[in-house]
């Protein structure tokens, strides 16, 4: 069971307490008609499945609410950082 | 205290006598036994039948590596199946049986298979019973029941369980020496220690030890240990508590037998504990396993590990027999002969792999006049439920092949050791790889993953002194790590007497005279009898991986997870696929170390306490009426609500026609509220919602529907707006939480800019459904301060007034059809609410109805249910409801552009349509199947499925709503369901509204 630091709460709490939402930095379309259906679809359903460093968005769903990202190795489950939602993260990996 | 003696009892250890029976047989044992000990003392050599042949099998060694004691603890509610005798603790009256054997482990109807043992190779199974597939069924119910794993309880489990949430700065696993020393280093240090071991005394190997520290001898030296330990406030010790699994982040799970070794149930006590730990830094000092020696027939009771048999002398005073042979590779096992030798019985003699041996304790037992046959193997026990014979021969230095003559030694009792294997497993866990190490003879563990580190046995340090020098090391280390102590060690270090030893051999498989193939089975895996012969034959058939040859042979499949069997497997696999064993590798240990019972992991999550019981305020009221309940999520709705003598199909049609002619109230608390406010929250909700909200007035509602960014249909609901920058949206009963999240997702992550808060208040408000043509008039009864003709307060409508003397808020908004008032009112005045319109309704025979009726009576107008008529494949115009898309909306809501894909456009989806049955009476099973010619042959054309189905009373037919491919082009056609009971009921393609299809009832 992941340890996860909420950015909100400033704590490490269980994961029971958190939910995930999917990939990070995954950015709407801001004219969604112009987009083909190919283009509408690659920002629906496709996805990085990064082996390794992953950024990705968790829910404290049962804590503050809020939405936060975590940098996490996908291969480890290391949570390497946490952060605010629209902040940008220090851990990058080659495939991020 | 009666003056029985068992066989096997050495007269210098004694207690108080506990009784217990095993396969119905009556024994005695003595305080401090466990039920292998107490066997052992009895001389009961056979405990059970292994998995495959049928052979018997005896006690082989002390602990967690059991592979053949495998025993069910009592019978009846309080069973507990597949425990190791090793690790039962006796108790008075305990009564246990073997696992395997039917009908009596000495005489097995089974054994003949045994006798057919060089015809069941590996895949046997598989190779003989696959075909036809279609018996597979029929074959694997014998195969199991033959093989027998041990009985499930039948009944329900009488003992509580219970979890605990534990933080530590050092958790240290494993209370031999190592662990006891870490534990003493970081307790000094004032760091929170946790330290578990499985056994019921800690001490590990110790307990069992004849050696001195510091001076005093080893059980000494451990009391006064412990004490000092349990003298810190911030040491917990946890005795009975293995460490089961090692998760990520350093959650440990330790399973704490708390009365087990009291009695098979304890009414007022907790059974078992899990203790979920999330420890900043691990210590693993989980010792190591003794490696059998691979000799033809080493699975005859009466063969026994080394370390075992000096364990039962020493510890629970039982020699297991009279005269000892010992096979070693290592100076390690020659304290076995020793102890042997000290109970005054027979040491025949020992048996050393190695040409020439020469250690102390080589020394030691020669002078002790004790034969040591060197550069020797013990190639074959003999003996049938005993052992009777050892074959010893000279065999060459490589330890390949048998160089001279054969010999025989008369003994009951042959101990082997090849040698130690740390017990890597928890590390393991983690995700490091053991890796082999050729100076030990055995996989270390590996990089470390996780905030933890090895020490002692556990990481390939055998010797005592350096198992203490370990620990303390580790402990101080952990402390350190976790913000405790400077990291050095602060008392002084152990003195131990220290032995000269040499190298073992590493020797895997003994030689025989015949080859592996030809020789009597040499038994790998004991549980799941996988021989040398049988890795070596996976080999010829092409298996390469330690994986795949794993599966095949199933070694390491049994409830040992392969503790004692799996290294030297290993190491026969790299020698036939003639590579190394680094090169070979392991495979991967999982949790659970050891089996941990169902309740243990259920804990009090159980019964009443498996998920939490919402219920509204008037749900006494329910209760007292007979309603039948329903769940909807977490919540208990009434159903309906019988009379005496109605079926619920009755009651149904009853509360319907209520509805319809006069007027019905429902408990509607359940569905989710969430108040919505600030300057941006009708933009956010038009952008959630397809349709707009940009106009929606103070005092007015309107229904919308939710989308995912896929177009498909989410949630629906109704949202009013309660004034300027004020909303309440109501969700589905069950799509409350998720819409909530939703809406913050959407709201936190792409649009911040906007201002607009949500706040869940499903809680806080009580809501009854007045609805029915007499409505109004009850309403009029209870509200005098709103003007509720139609024309002040129109359908879609809402209104603040008081309702019998408390604040409410009513919604003129129907899921019925008919005229409709939602009462909202603070969630404590429910109960009185209730009971004020029930009075002002008496006298119109207002009805209570439950949700059936309300399914029955929305279905009636073809109102959709989120979830039973949509399975999120589903978009609004799939469901006739283009009508709720805003076409003119300036902002692409969400989900919009998604029905435009050509896929959304095809012609033939699934489609929403009503279905009237030819016979008015057939009502339709919900998920049935629809297809276009009933004649058509097997494999059908599935065309759609039934989403909805009842029997109307208002109609006076069965109705029901089904998704049909094109089905909006289809009304008037002729459909069929084809049923399981082989029935196949036909159906005309109908519009979804049944009742009222103008929708006037409602408007007026």
């Amino acid at each position: 069971m992941l340890l996860i630091h909420c950015p909100h709460c400033q704590e490490h709490r269980d994961e029971e307490e958190f939910s995930y939402g999917g990939e990070a930095h995954i950015v709407r379309p801001l004219e969604p008609d112009a987009l083909n259906d190919q283009e509408w679809g690659d920002y629906l359903f496709f996805r990085t499945n990064s082996r390794g460093i992953h950024h990705e968005m968790w829910y404290h769903a049962v804590g503050c609410r809020r939405y936060f990202n975590a940098t996490r190795n996908t291969v480890t489950y290391e949570i390497l950082e946490t952060y605010k939602t629209g902040t940008q993260p220090t851990i990058t990996g080659a495939n991020s | 205290m009666s003056q029985f003696r068992s066989i096997n009892r050495l007269p210098t250890h004694t207690g108080a006598a506990i009784d217990f029976t095993f396969n119905g047989k009556a024994y005695q044992g003595i305080a401090g036994d466990t039920l292998a000990s107490a066997l052992l003392a009895n001389g009961v050599d056979v405990v059970g039948r292994s998995f495959k042949y049928a052979r018997p099998r005896g006690i082989f060694g002390h602990g967690a590596e059991e592979p053949n004691g495998i025993i069910q603890l009592g019978s009846g509610a309080g069973t507990i199946p597949n425990l190791k005798a090793t690790q039962v603790e006796l108790y008075q009256g305990l009564e246990a049986s073997s696992v395997n054997g039917w009908p009596s482990v000495n005489v097995d109807v089974m054994g003949i298979v045994g006798a057919l043992g060089r015809l069941m190779p590996p895949g046997f199974y598989y190779k003989t019973f696959m075909y036809p597939k279609k018996l597979w069924m029929t074959y694997e119910h014998f195969i199991r029941k033959a093989a027998g794993l041990g009985a499930t309880p039948v009944e329900a489990d009488p003992d509580s369980y219970d979890r605990l949430n534990q933080h530590c700065d050092v958790l240290v696993v494993g209370a031999g020496p190592a662990g006891l020393l870490a534990a003493r280093e970081a307790a000094r240090t004032g760091a929170r220690v946790i330290i578990a071991d499985e056994q019921s005394e800690f001490g590990g190997s110790l307990l069992a030890s004849k050696q001195s520290i510091d001076g005093i001898k080893a059980a000494h030296w451990l009391a006064s240990l412990v004490a000092e330990l349990k003298a810190y406030s911030n040491v917990q010790l946890l005795p009975r508590s293995t460490v089961f699994g090692y998760y990520d982040h350093n959650f440990l799970t330790v399973l704490e037998r708390r009365t087990d070794h009291l009695g098979l149930t304890s009414a007022h006590q907790v059974r078992q504990r899990v203790h979920r730990v999330r420890a900043a830094q691990v210590v693993l000092a989980t010792g190591a396993f003794e490696r059998p020696l691979v000799f033809a027939h080493n699975d005859i009771p009466g063969v026994m590990l080394a370390s075992s048999v000096s364990t039962y002398v020493n510890r629970y005073g039982v020699a297991p027999g009279n005269k000892l042979v010992l096979f070693t590779t290592n100076d390690n096992a020659y304290q076995t002969a020793l102890d042997w030798h000290q109970t005054g019985r027979d040491v025949v003699a020992v048996i050393d792999s190695r040409s020439n041996p020469s250690g102390d304790i080589v020394a030691a037992i020669k002078a002790q006049g004790i034969d040591v046959i060197a550069g020797h193997g013990l190639i074959e026990a003999q003996g049938n439920k005993r052992v009777k014979r050892a074959l010893i021969a000279p065999i060459n230095a490589a330890g390949t092949e048998v160089t001279g003559a054969v010999r025989t030694l008369n003994c009951d009792l042959i101990a082997c050791s090849g040698g130690w294997s740390p017990a890597v497993h928890l590390s393991s866990h983690t995700g490091a790889k053991p890796v082999w190490d050729e100076s030990i003879v055995g996989f270390r563990p590996g990089e470390s993953k996780q905030q933890e580190r090895s020490a002692g046995a556990c990481r390939g340090t055998f010797d005592l002194a350096g198992c203490l020098a370990e620990g303390a090391n580790a402990g101080a280390e952990a402390a350190k790590l976790s913000g405790y102590g400077e990291g050095n060690t602060q008392f002084p270090v152990c003195a131990v007497e220290e032995y000269k030893e040499q190298p073992q051999q590493a020797l895997f498989l003994v030689p025989h005279t015949k080859s592996t193939s030809r020789a009597p089975s040499q038994f790998v895996d004991f549980q799941l009898d996988v021989s040398a012969s049988a890795i070596e034959l996976a080999v010829r058939e092409g298996f390469e991986s330690v994986e795949h040859v794993k599966r095949y042979t199933a070694l390491g499949f049994g409830t040992d997870q392969g503790k004692l069997g799996n290294i030297n497997g290993m190491a026969i696999l790299a020698n036939a696929l003639d590579q190394s064993i680094a090169e070979t590798g392991t495979t991967i240990f999982r949790p659970s170390y050891t089996p941990t019972t169902f309740g243990a992991i259920a804990g009090r999550d159980v019964n009443n306490l498996f998920d939490p019981e919402r219920y509204t305020a008037m749900h006494r009221w329910h209760l007292d009426q007979g309603a039948e309940f329903e769940n909807v999520g977490q919540w208990k709705r009434p159903w309906y609500f019988p009379q005496s003598g109605e079926s619920m199909q009755d009651a149904v049609n009853r509360e319907g026609l209520a509805v319809r002619n006069s007027v019905g109230i429902l408990d509607a608390t359940t569905l989710g509220k969430i108040d919505i406010q600030g300057p941006d929250a009708a933009e956010f909700i038009t952008r959630m919602y397809t349709n707009s909200y940009l106009k929606l007035a103070p005092g007015k509602c309107r229904y919308g529907v939710m989308l995912k960014e896929d177009g498909m249909i989410f949630d629906d609901g109704v949202c009013a707006c309660l004034g300027e920058n004020h909303y309440l949206m109501f969700t589905t009963t069950g799509g409350a939480a998720g819409v909530l999240a939703w809406l913050e997702l959407w709201q936190q992550t792409e649009w911040p800019e906007l201002k607009v808060y949500f706040t869940s208040v499903t809680d806080h408000w009580t809501t009854a459904t007045v609805t029915g043509p007499n409505a109004r008039k009850v309403m009029a009864k209870v509200c005098s301060d709103i003007d509720l003709s139609n024309e002040a307060f129109s359908f879609m409508d809402w209104r603040d007034g008081t309702v019998a003397g408390i604040v409410a808020r009513i919604f003129r908004i129907s899921f019925t059809g008919e005229l409709s008032y939602e009462v909202n009112v603070p969630a404590h005045y429910g109960r009185h609410i209730w009971e004020a319109l029930i009075a002002a309704g008496e006298e119109f025979n207002i009805t209570p109805y439950g949700t059936e009726t309300m399914h029955v009576l929305r279905a009636e107008k073809g109102f959709i249910i989120v979830g039973q008529d949509t399975d999120g494949s589903m978009t609004p115009a799939d469901m006739n409801m283009d009508w709720v898309v805003g076409k003119k909306k300036t902002f692409s809501f969400i989900g919009k552009r998604s029905l435009q894909r050509s896929d959304m456009l095809r012609e033939n989806r699934k489609q929403l349509v009503g279905l009237k049955t030819l016979q008015a009476k057939d009502v339709l099973p919900e998920g049935a199947q629809v297809v276009f010619d009933a004649k058509q042959t097997i494999p059908m054309s599935m065309q759609g499925h039934v989403t909805s189905s009842y029997y109307s009373s208002s109609l006076g037919h069965s109705i029901a709503l089904a998704v049909v491919k094109g089905g909006h082009s289809r009304l008037g056609q002729i459909v069929h369901c084809p049923l399981a009971d082989g029935r196949t009921i036909a159906a005309e393609i109908v519009s979804s509204v049944f009742y009222d299809p103008k929708g006037e009832r409602h408007h007026v």
